[in-house]
């Protein structure tokens, strides 16, 4: 505890436009979401579930609004589908955004949630002192709360069922915030193989849960810095920059015809997963 | 009307005040009765939710925060005009404050001690709540100073102190009054202490009067701060209804009238059961009367002045929130707060009402609530309504552990309160003493100004 430490734990919270702040090298997480692709089925969450050990709260509290989705699919219905009624559902697979500018950070008393080097925004469970101001100022609602001690909740995880959890993710006892890593455990594990190879994360050597399970591939997850990977490409080909709040494409008087969008870009948070809008057979 | 007279004898202001510690009406056991039943309903209310997990609140996923704290603000806000009367008047000179401002002192000091037990009660993890104070530990992990809850956790510690602070030192005179007519026991040894050896020399009173000047001019910056910093938890995030330039200077004037309302109660509770009558006047009422309605009328026209705004903005998703707070679930709490807030005061515009002690005290309870409904107001809609569509929920209601301690907070300030002013003198005793002195000169002056016109 002296004043260079002090100095120091300083310089990791933000200061400015956060790519100045944290060069990505050589790592930057991303995601691109094909909302065309995406069927609803839900096989991200439950995956979700299963990789993270996320708490199934129960029908009562799921009610309550209490439940645990890291992965949420929402479902919107399109009114103006007059001609093709049956498409008017739409579905959008929401998780934490791991913003580059994420209002989460700021905000936390105790610096449990942080920006990592490779562009997460990560969670500290034994840090946090679960005072919710970060869900608070998340504009995604993304962040879930433990309102009990889901651990010890045999409703939740009967004694039988605790064999077959995760051992690469801990359990979060009551009263912290919790929220999409992006498989922050999965990452880890491939950077460590890579590093002793020497090299870093090839493409397609890691994959997130949800992108794994889902049946028709409209999740795609990489390294945003790598010219060869998927997610790279897609977000060139969309022309949508990251650390971006308006994008030039979207100025042009009649856009290019392009799908990819961010959510609530307007706001500064420079969100890392990039959606992919439906194709309406009514437009094309 | 009587005010309070200039011919009273200074040995008859020390045995009356004095009395206040021994005898007061039969209503101040109830009130104690009350108090303790409610604050140990609290104490109830805590244990079950800190075994069980903040889900009792019923708070969820987007409502993480709820009626905790908005109670936590409402008794922020509640402290300011303590300082206000004590500091802010006693360097404009005015007289008038001096019999009340003991109490409302004190009241600030138990309402931010209140209002700290929600920052408590509020968090997931309250055995880790050191983890937001900058304490030396191995790890060498710091908090984050750039979070405005961190801010509030100085900002209110300095205040606390420093009011508690003021209110002892503001107190030396009378406590070595105290200890000199007590007899002998466990209050005489308490005042003994406390009075740090007091004699009166010219001396003493020389440094006295340097050092509770200069708390005085510390305290003034620090209470707007406070409260501004208060504002800055909501303002400095960037939901849709709390990101409004204007909510520091509209947090502050709230607070003053919060503080205004609650000083009226008080003062009307106390006069009856310590047998006030003598020196809480009934002008002196008409005063803060006066005060609180210029007050509300600044409350008023900055909640105008933040409606306007976010009206005219190009800020639809702030519009959306401040049509949902006037049309949606939360429509009625929206109206009553604008109700008690902005036209139950007009009340005071009437003379006949502004020393009619009944009418006040119901006013002053209404206003309470106004202002009460109003950080409620300023919490829940923003939840319930945010960025977000699919996450917009209008159905959240707070549970009975959540109601029962917002209940509570009420029984463990009034226990605090209540508890302060039989233990302690409640009216200044030395300055009601000086108010009496200067009235003397003032009456002698015209006096003689009459027989040299004639």
């Amino acid at each position: 505890m002296s004043v260079s430490n002090l100095l120091e734990n300083w310089s990791q919270v933000r200061h400015e436009h956060p790519v100045n702040d944290k060069p990505h090298d050589p790592y930057k997480w991303a995601m691109a979401i094909d909302l065309d692709a995406c069927t609803g089925c839900n096989a991200c969450s439950v995956a979700c579930y299963a990789e993270n050990n996320i708490p199934v709260v129960g029908k009562e509290r799921f009610q309550h609004g209490q439940q645990m989705h890291w992965l949420r699919v929402e479902r919107y219905w399109e009114e103006d589908s007059r001609e093709f009624p049956d498409q008017g559902f739409q579905f959008l697979p929401m998780m934490c955004q791991q913003c580059e500018a994420a209002p989460c950070e700021t905000v936390c008393p105790v610096a449990a949630t942080n920006h990592t080097a490779d562009g997460l925004n990560s969670q500290i469970y034994n840090r946090c002192i679960g005072s919710r101001y970060c869900s608070a100022n998340c504009p995604f609602k993304v962040r879930y709360f433990n309102w009990y001690d889901y651990p010890t909740d045999e409703m939740v995880w009967p004694a039988e069922m605790t064999q077959q959890m995760n051992p690469d993710v801990s359990v979060r006892s009551k009263g912290v915030m919790e929220k999409c890593t992006f498989c922050v455990q999965r990452l880890s594990a491939a950077k460590v193989v890579a590093k002793g190879e020497g090299r870093i994360v090839r493409e397609g050597e890691v994959q997130t849960a949800c992108q794994q399970s889902c049946p028709t591939g409209a999740i795609s997850f990489g390294n945003l810095v790598n010219p060869e990977s998927r997610v790279h490409k897609q977000w060139a080909a969309q022309q949508v920059v990251l650390d971006a709040d308006k994008q030039a494409k979207d100025e042009k008087e009649e856009g290019p015809g392009l799908r990819g969008y961010r959510i609530l870009e307007e706001l500064r948070a420079y969100p890392s997963v990039m959606y992919l809008e439906r194709v309406r057979e009514s437009a094309v | 009307m009587k005010d309070i007279r200039e011919d009273i004898a200074w040995a008859k202001i020390n045995v009356d005040v004095m009395k206040s510690l021994e005898n007061p009406r039969k209503l101040y056991w109830v009130i104690l009765f009350f108090a303790l039943m409610a604050f140990g309903f609290g104490v109830g209310c805590e244990i079950y939710q800190y075994q069980t997990g903040m889900g009792v609140e019923n708070v969820n996923n987007p409502q993480v925060w709820g009626l905790y704290i908005a109670t936590f603000i409402f008794w922020i806000g509640m402290s300011h005009s303590g300082t206000l009367l004590s500091a802010i008047l006693h360097l404009m000179h005015a007289d008038w404050r001096k019999p009340i401002y003991r109490f409302a002192e004190a009241m600030t000091t138990f309402s931010l001690m209140t209002a700290g037990l929600f920052v408590m009660v509020h968090i997931g993890r309250l055995w880790q709540f050191y983890y937001s104070l900058p304490y030396p530990n191995d790890r060498g992990i710091w908090p984050n100073f750039q979070s405005p809850l961190l801010w509030d956790a100085m900002a209110i510690f300095t205040y606390l102190s420093s009011s508690v602070l003021f209110l002892f030192v503001g107190m030396i005179p009378d406590l070595a009054i105290a200890r000199d007519t007590m007899a002998a026991g466990w209050r005489k040894k308490l005042y003994t202490l406390l009075a740090l050896g007091w004699e009166g020399t010219d001396r003493q009173w020389r440094n006295f009067r340097v050092t509770y000047l200069t708390i005085a001019c510390f305290l003034i910056p620090l209470a707007v701060s406070v409260h501004s910093i208060v504002a800055s938890d909501f303002a400095m995030s960037q939901q849709p209804g709390w990101h409004v330039t204007s909510f520091p200077p509209y947090f502050v004037a709230g607070a003053l009238y919060s503080g205004c309302a609650a000083i009226i109660t008080l003062f009307i509770i106390l006069r009856y059961v310590f047998r006030f009558e003598a020196y809480m006047t009934k002008p002196i009422l008409k005063k803060i009367v006066r005060l609180t309605f210029a007050i509300a009328m600044v409350w008023t026209y900055l909640n105008a002045v933040e409606f306007a705004s976010v009206w005219y903005s190009h800020d639809e998703v702030s519009k959306d929130v401040l049509i949902q707070k006037m049309t949606g679930t939360y429509a009625p709490f929206w109206w009553g707060m604008i109700f008690c807030g902005s036209v139950v005061p007009l009340v005071f515009a009437f003379k006949r009402f502004q020393t009619n002690i009944p009418v006040l005290f119901a006013v002053s309870l209404l206003l309470n609530l106004g202002m009460w409904l109003e950080r409620w107001m300023i919490v829940a809609p923003t939840f319930s309504h945010g960025y977000y569509p699919w996450t917009w929920d209008h159905e959240q209601w707070p549970s009975l552990v959540a109601w029962g301690l917002v209940f509570a907070s009420f029984g463990w300030f009034t226990l605090l309160f209540m508890i302060f002013c039989k233990v302690f003198p409640s009216v200044s005793m030395y300055e009601v003493k000086e108010m009496v002195y200067h009235r003397t000169l003032h009456l002698k002056k015209s006096e003689t100004a009459e027989q040299g016109a004639h």
